[in-house]
């Protein structure tokens, strides 16, 4: 098999990843496209694997290896992610990132009450 | 083995792996762009299913048999489920949802297809001579695996479990806390729950 297949697939995907990530507004759609990305990641990994299992004679099999590092690594992060869009949303009833904008710096802020703003959009969404 | 420099290719005669990798990859991209464009949050995590299963068989057809077998249990079964449960549990809309997309939109297109088109023009032009032998052992056995990563990669596996517990144990940590607190009771905090059945 031509290696580009598997490497033009994987790039694809990532910026598939990548739009997802930067267009969606709710969090967990966001993480979706986060999974995407860290499959494509995979996918570049595992292909590159049985390509240098044969031409190189690596017995290392690093790319499977850490592919499966990968997915652990990807299943732990959505447990987290998971957990803190569920306490975000449980604090302020919102999973709505372009709303959660408490620490973001505007030139207008005011550096004595910092969270003024915040903590009424929260009992207003509340 | 038959190093891949001699063994005869045809660059424009692709094999039936090649062709069966191509529909399943096409298969898996098009999953993939409903997966970031669709309006329905449920339907997105159910085409992630698409995607992902797309995936394994890519792996089956690499010849990487466990990672195969470990895509579709981890990420199948237990991401996109976990996935479902934060959908409902955050009461995303079951139906239409019109503001799924942010205002970046465009900002966000350029990106994507200024990096795929850079990606793409890169990584062919860097492997464009280059075939991958799928012929004689699987190079992705379980037997191999597991002899190459009991062999190579024990610590780092080892130090994944931690890894994998400290996680746990941090999720577990961010739920109880947001439980605490809510007992405690200040009313913003604890109306959100309560008005659950309403909105339903």
């Amino acid at each position: 098999m031509h290696l580009a297949y598997p490497a033009v697939l994987a790039a694809l995907l990532f910026c598939t990843g990548l739009y997802g990530v930067l267009a969606r507004r709710n969090a967990i759609l966001v993480l979706m496209s986060v999974e995407l990305m860290l499959n494509a990641v995979n996918l570049n990994l595992v292909a590159f694997d049985v390509w240098l299992s044969r031409t190189a004679q690596d017995t290392l099999h690093s790319g499977q290896a850490l592919a499966l590092f990968t997915i652990a690594i990807a299943a732990a992060e959505i447990g987290i992610g998971l957990a803190i869009v569920l306490a975000v949303y449980r604090d302020r009833a919102t999973a709505d990132i372009d709303r959660l904008r408490d620490t973001a710096e505007t030139p207008g802020d005011d550096p004595d009450h910092p969270d003024a703003s915040g903590t009424e959009k929260a009992e207003a969404t509340a | 083995m038959s190093l891949a420099a001699t063994a005869p290719y045809g660059f424009l005669s692709p094999t039936g792996v090649e062709i069966a990798f191509l529909l399943v990859g096409l298969v898996t991209l098009g999953a993939a762009l409903i997966t970031v464009t669709t309006r329905q949050l449920v339907h997105a995590a159910l085409w992630l299913v698409v995607t992902l299963g797309g995936l394994a068989v890519e792996y089956l057809l690499l010849t990487a048999e466990f990672i195969a077998w470990v895509q579709v249990l981890i990420y199948v079964g237990s991401v996109v489920v976990l996935l479902l449960f934060g959908l409902m549990l955050t009461r995303a809309p079951i139906g239409h949802s019109p503001d799924a997309d942010s205002g970046n939109r465009p900002a966000a297109l350029v990106v994507a297809v200024g990096s795929a088109g850079a990606l793409v023009w890169v990584v062919t032009d860097a492997f464009r001579a280059t075939w991958i032998d799928l012929d004689g052992p699987a190079a992705g056995t379980t037997g191999v695996t597991g002899e190459s990563l009991f062999r190579h990669w024990v610590l780092p596996f080892e130090a994944l479990s931690v890894l994998l517990l400290a996680a746990l144990v941090g999720a577990i940590v961010l739920s109880r806390k947001a439980k605490a607190e809510q007992a405690a009771g200040t009313p913003s905090l604890a109306k959100a729950p309560g008005d659950k059945e309403g909105a339903r």
